[in-house]
């Protein structure tokens, strides 16, 4: 990955999406595709100008050189130059208090808008909020630019034509849930790319990460943003132990804790605290309590699986069961509460409701090994490094399934 | 999420299709392309040379070695692929059915997850 951190950045991740707030703000509806080019060309212009002469002023700089651009845009096109020009020359600039904090939520919001497929939203909203490049996003989910560019392209086209507002929405809570899932998708692939080798992608993770931090300043009473913030702080804490010496997953009862990012745990655990007491639990705000049980533990022996199987129910509840991933959660609890055959039961019927579940197999082949049922863990393994696709896991079932062969002589590797 | 496409083609079948046939699976894999392209779901399709000019690399027990392919003897071999990017597997099968290929008896589509890709530089 070549992207830089977050620090190393420069200013371009917070200028250019209020520089896009600003232009949509006055140039309005449907002008999404033409006001995300010229701030592109502003930008292109910034990084052969600042070098030179910097601006005292960035924001303005950029906002005024991006209007410009707009401008010429919009001349150049025949079909609107009378009737789009005109409004455009004539508008007055705005002044600098336009740009407001609830800007990056209206742009993600905008983004996360329902007529694009997710791979869409996840897309636009990296570029547009985020500030990345289209190489930048191509490199994170391993796929050439030109894909990319396209699905970026059609993106903006599809929103100029469904007349999408630049508007404030009415009721923030409402229109907030499918922001929350663009980031919560962007953060997982992150974690567990579908398709690529790598199990973690630092920059979608710490783009997401950025993003929540951005929504939480928009929606600071949103406890359900506070929530996903925190699970993301909580999980992407984790990672310094959960990738061994030679790229292999280690799982979280293998972690070595002290590797644990303490300063991301600190400030996960800080939200909770701030937020949990009277909240109404929403399902990010639950997931992130219970990455707050693990990041309390010194270990698994001494995780306090009571409170982490509670609160699976709670979620369970809250998602009306919709959610077979979390039965499944809940079911590995249960097996740290209530014991490994009732849990290896509700698997059972968890898979007859949903006969192709994804880690279905990988945790039934853990649960019967733990039971000692090793010939039945290694038919369970073979399953599951059928049924997953990626690659890291696979590795990480097959070193199971070694190591259950090798703890019988060899007997079990009927491959 | 990337999904393979291989399209399974079988010689005789191919042999014995009309002109207009050709004609049309041809106009239907141009379409297709734009299709996708303009979903942005398209990353890359190759079309295969016959397997008579295949060559096998394979350990003779000790050293590689090369043989003349096919591997097996097979009436139906890949003829080429499609490489997407989609939402998921529902949609890799929608867009399956909508090559060509799927129409005509004798011609197969098998569609799989890619678990690593490394595309270069694209």
């Amino acid at each position: 990955m070549t992207v830089p951190g977050l620090d190393g950045e420069g200013p371009w991740r917070v200028l250019a999406p209020r520089t896009l707030a600003t232009l949509l703000r006055t140039y309005g509806r449907d002008q999404f595709e033409v006001c995300e080019d010229a701030v592109q060309d502003a930008l292109l212009e910034a990084h052969v100008h600042w070098t030179k002469a910097p601006p005292d002023d960035p924001q303005g700089w950029l906002t005024v050189t991006a209007r410009r651009r707009y401008v010429d845009r919009v001349r150049s096109d025949r079909r609107r130059r009378d009737r789009e020009g005109r409004v455009a020359l004539l508008e007055a600039p705005l002044s600098h208090e336009g740009v407001q904090s609830d800007d990056a939520l209206l742009l993600l919001q905008l983004c996360c808008h329902p007529a694009l497929a997710r791979s869409a939203q996840v897309a636009l909203t990296l570029r547009a909020v985020a500030g990345l490049s289209t190489a930048q996003i191509a490199n994170a989910y391993q796929l050439p630019e030109a894909t990319i560019a396209q699905r970026i392209t059609r993106a903006k086209r599809r929103l100029a034509e469904v007349g999408s507002g630049f508007t404030r929405p009415g009721d923030v809570a409402e229109r907030l849930a499918p922001v929350l899932d663009v980031l919560y998708v962007m953060f997982t692939e992150a974690h567990h790319t579908t398709s690529g080798a790598p199990a973690h992608d630092t920059d979608l993770a710490g783009e997401a990460i950025h993003l929540a931090r951005l929504l939480r300043e928009a929606a600071p009473d949103s406890t359900e943003v506070a929530g996903l913030l925190a699970l993301t702080l909580l999980t992407e804490a984790r990672h310094p132990a959960r990738v061994g010496a030679q790229g292999q997953l280690v799982p979280l009862d293998e972690q070595d804790r002290s590797r644990w990012d303490r300063s991301a745990v600190d400030e996960g655990l800080a939200l909770l605290d701030a937020v949990v007491p009277g909240a109404d639990p929403g399902p990010y705000l639950l997931q992130a309590c219970i990455a707050g049980v693990h990041a309390h533990a010194p270990d698994t022996d001494a995780t306090d699986w009571d409170e982490i199987h509670a609160l699976y129910t709670v979620l369970e509840h809250t998602t009306d069961g919709r959610n077979p991933t979390i039965t499944l959660n809940r079911i590995v609890a249960a097996s740290m509460v209530r014991g490994l055959e009732a849990a290896l039961c509700d698997l059972d019927d968890l898979e007859a409701h949903h006969p192709r579940l994804a880690r279905v197999d990988a945790v039934r082949a853990h649960l019967l090994e733990r039971a000692g049922r090793t010939d039945e863990a290694a038919t369970s393994y073979r399953r599951a490094i059928a049924a997953t696709v990626n690659v890291a896991e696979q590795r990480h079932l097959r070193d199971r399934l070694r190591a259950l062969g090798q703890g019988r002589g060899h007997q079990g590797d009927g491959s | 999420m990337k999904y393979l496409i291989l399209m399974h083609v079988d010689p005789t079948v191919l042999e014995n299709l009309t002109e207009e046939q050709q004609q049309a699976i041809g106009d239907g894999h141009t379409q297709f392309m734009a299709t996708t392209k303009e979903n942005g779901e398209f990353i890359a399709t190759q079309a295969l040379g016959d397997p008579s000019r295949s060559k096998v690399v394979r350990s003779n027990g000790d050293q590689p070695e090369v043989t003349d392919g096919p591997f097996v003897e097979a009436k139906e071999f890949m003829g080429g692929f499609y490489l997407l990017d989609v939402e998921d597997e529902a949609r890799a099968i929608e867009l399956a059915t909508l090559i060509p290929d799927a129409r005509i008896p004798g011609l197969a589509l098998e569609i799989r997850p890619v678990v690593f890709s490394d595309l270069g530089d694209g």
